[in-house]
């Protein structure tokens, strides 16, 4: 294979797209007219919402619904939080990626943590008794978390291969709807959307969790201090009131 | 035709015989079918702008598709500058050949796959082992039809042929003693328990992707704005594919493309409630190039024509390629769910196969020609489309193509005849009220209880599915000026 033969490839599948179509122009034009009547479109926030004690408590009912077990912590019980999810485990030697929220650490006392600096290898991330990580935000709507690599979610592979995932969010990081995840995160990155253990459909389409995956899932949300509740805001989250 | 391939395939009424004949396939199909109706149904009942993002999916996959060629340059450039290659091809000729030389290249004989549609369509895996490459299906049912030697029946579950004991079969056959959990109580220990399967498909594939040097991957979605390639999958097979290996391609057919970031608040929210009938699936990985310290250092995109562009062409026939190969439409499908995939002769089935399949490869071979009628145009499918495919519409027009193909023929077949007959009879009221005489006095012989169910000679092929109803013994026409002198 050569470049030459690459490029007479692109330049006859370009020359079929535009024998097809005609050429592009007025493109920004026409994409601005694509109709976005749904909801939240370009990530709107809704002020008070993300965090909110109603958007919190649908994230963990759908984490719930898909076999995580999750709850919500105060601040200042989140490290005896992390401690007893490890402790019922029996975890011994976990993995805590760089930049682990410091206030945190006090429930890592118990057990051997790996750093992940300089890297552990792939045979002994297989044999860690967990991994404990953040995540750069939460989407209570579908009950979904995603790591993107930043401070405390360390590279892919940490939550990947070990069998057992405490994922431990603050409650603010935690907005209503997909649009407002992704118009939060940064493409740039490799980005993973979790929605509950790894799980498969694929016999007789009987939903059966555990397969590659962390195979246990366990979540912490941890509540801002203190979380006042916007005043006379009692919306639930679809409201089919609202325009 | 061999066991895993799609080469030489019966025509549609032939194959769905066979299937129609199979009392297994129709329970495992009937119950599968029936259980993701219902969780899709409950999935997309939960959100009250369903039909908004429907619209915007449908528009932004249009809006795509007339400015290909502006969003897959803007593509390769984001993915080069982040530090990945894009290659071309034509066909799936060249793109297996693309692959398979840059495996080569990494010195490497083995790679594992994630469930990807496109390398199905270009039957990937036959040509890397020509090139003397194993390629190892990772996703469940993917590996179920690799080691029982069968063909995929569904886009989004291949295996959905097999029930939980013809699954359990297969693993005690064809993995090893380890895998198939000999080691845990002696011979024969694995059940039929879907969690036990999966566990036995865990251990099976474990080394295999902590030693894995090179990855192949399809997209679900390609991000022009950015570069950025999307993979939705369930079981983490997908993650080990995508982030161990040293080397990651990619092969994606053009029409993955979507303009912007953005544009994935719609399709991250259509696609699972759609396809797996869950909020959202349990992983969805998205990349842009290489990352430093994290996953594959090299990063190869394989965009692939393979018919596309001259699906293109066809103004009525082009919405196929929106399509998100979510599967609704499979899943609704009345003629699906009583004669599986294997009857359709290609690895799209059902609806969306029936009007990809015959623009993809053409109306040459006779599978492909009897793919627009493989339907009722009952509707369902243009129903559940997450983007508003009209299915129907599509069919109608491919028909029409396949009866046009025929039209240049020198001799004209029976239906061409039977059509000029018609012309000529319907255009003259004299000739009209004739054969109706002769109709009626016709179906006074053949008639049974006011039906017809067997017609004589070459017409016997419209009854050898339906009865006909007799036609009346004298014609509206008649009656009137008979009761009203």
């Amino acid at each position: 294979m050569t470049a030459s033969f690459r490029s007479a490839a692109r330049e006859e599948v370009l020359a079929r797209i535009r024998r097809a179509v005609g050429g592009s122009s007025a493109v920004e034009q026409r994409y601005a007219q694509v109709p976005r009547g749904y909801r939240n479109a370009g990530g709107a926030q809704r002020p008070g919402e993300a965090g909110s004690p109603q958007t919190v408590a649908l994230f963990l009912e759908r984490l719930a619904d898909y076999g995580a077990s999750a709850r919500l912590v105060d601040a200042s019980a989140a490290p005896s939080a992390i401690a007893e999810a490890l402790t019922g485990r029996s975890a011994g030697t976990v993995v805590v990626p760089h930049g682990f929220p410091e206030p945190w650490h006090a429930g890592l006392a118990e057990v051997r943590v790996l750093g992940d600096d300089p890297p552990v290898g792939l045979d002994a991330l297989d044999t860690v008794d967990g991994v404990v990580t953040t995540a750069a935000t939460g989407v209570a709507a579908t009950g979904t978390f995603v790591l993107d690599g930043g401070p405390g979610q360390g590279r892919r592979a940490l939550t990947l291969v070990p069998d057992y995932h405490l994922c431990v969010i603050p409650a603010d990081r935690i907005v209503r709807s997909v649009p407002e995840a992704v118009a939060l995160l940064d493409p740039v990155r490799p980005l993973t959307f979790v929605s509950g253990p790894s799980a498969t459909s694929d016999i007789e389409m009987k939903r059966v969790e555990g397969v590659h995956g962390p195979r246990t899932l366990e979540v912490l949300v941890v509540a801002a201090e203190p979380p006042p509740p916007p005043p006379g805001d009692h919306r639930p989250i679809y409201d089919p009131a609202e325009p | 035709m061999n066991g895993t391939t799609f080469l030489g395939m019966p025509a549609f009424p032939r194959a769905a015989r066979d299937a129609l004949g199979d009392a297994q396939l129709r329970r495992n199909l009937a119950e599968a079918t029936r259980t993701i109706r219902d969780k899709r149904d409950e999935a997309v009942g939960e959100l009250p702008d369903w039909e908004e993002l429907r619209e915007a999916g449908r528009a932004l996959k249009e809006h795509t598709l007339l400015h290909l060629d502006r969003y897959l340059l803007q593509f390769e450039e984001q993915v080069t500058a982040a530090g990945g290659t894009v290659h071309w091809a034509r066909d799936s000729a060249e793109a297996n050949r693309i692959v398979a030389d840059l495996v080569k290249r990494t010195g490497r004989n083995e790679v594992v796959k994630v469930k990807s549609m496109a390398t199905q369509e270009t039957g990937l895996n036959t040509a890397l082992e020509q090139a003397g490459i194993r390629a190892y299906e990772t996703d469940l049912a993917e590996l179920i039809v690799q080691l029982g030697q069968d063909r995929p029946s569904h886009i989004l579950v291949p295996a959905i042929h097999r029930n939980r004991a013809e699954i359990r079969e297969i693993f005690r056959r064809e993995m090893g003693t380890r895998a198939a959990g000999d080691d845990l109580g002696g011979a024969g220990a694995l059940g039929d328990d879907p969690q036990e399967l999966a566990e036995a498909a865990r251990r099976h594939l474990r080394e295999k992707f902590l030693r894995a040097e090179v990855g192949i991957c399809g997209a679900n979605f390609l991000v022009a704005e950015t570069g950025t390639v999307v993979v939705a999958e369930s079981e983490g097979n997908g993650r080990m594919c995508l982030s161990l290996p040293q080397t990651l391609i990619c092969l994606a057919g053009i029409e993955k493309v979507v303009p912007r970031w953005q544009d994935l608040e719609v399709f991250l929210q259509l696609l699972p409630r759609s396809s797996t009938g869950e909020r959202m699936n349990p992983y969805t990985s998205t990349w842009t190039g290489t990352a430093d310290h994290d996953g594959p250092r090299e990063f190869h995109v394989v965009l692939l024509d393979g018919g596309r562009t001259a699906t293109l062409a066809d103004p009525i026939g082009r919405q196929a390629l929106n399509c998100i190969r979510c599967s609704a439409c499979l899943n609704v499908c009345p003629v699906y769910e009583r004669v599986g995939g294997h009857a359709y002769g290609s690895v799209y089935p059902g609806p969306i196969g029936a009007i990809l399949g015959p623009q993809l490869r053409g109306t040459a071979s006779p599978v492909d020609r009897s793919l627009p009628y493989a339907s009722t145009l009952c509707g369902a499918c243009y129903e559940v489309c997450p983007v508003k495919i009209n299915i129907p519409e599509v069919l109608v027009h491919l028909r029409a193509r396949v009866v046009d193909g025929k039209r240049r023929r020198p001799l004209p077949g029976l239906e061409r005849l039977a059509m000029a007959a018609a012309r000529w009879t319907l255009s003259s009221p004299r000739r009209l009220a004739g054969a109706q005489r002769m109709a009626a006095a016709a179906a006074r012989l053949v008639r049974h209880n006011g039906r017809i169910r067997r017609l004589p000679g070459p017409l016997a092929g419209w009854t050898d599915a339906r009865d006909l109803p007799a036609p009346a013994p004298e014609s509206f026409r008649t009656w009137w000026r008979r009761t009203n002198p």
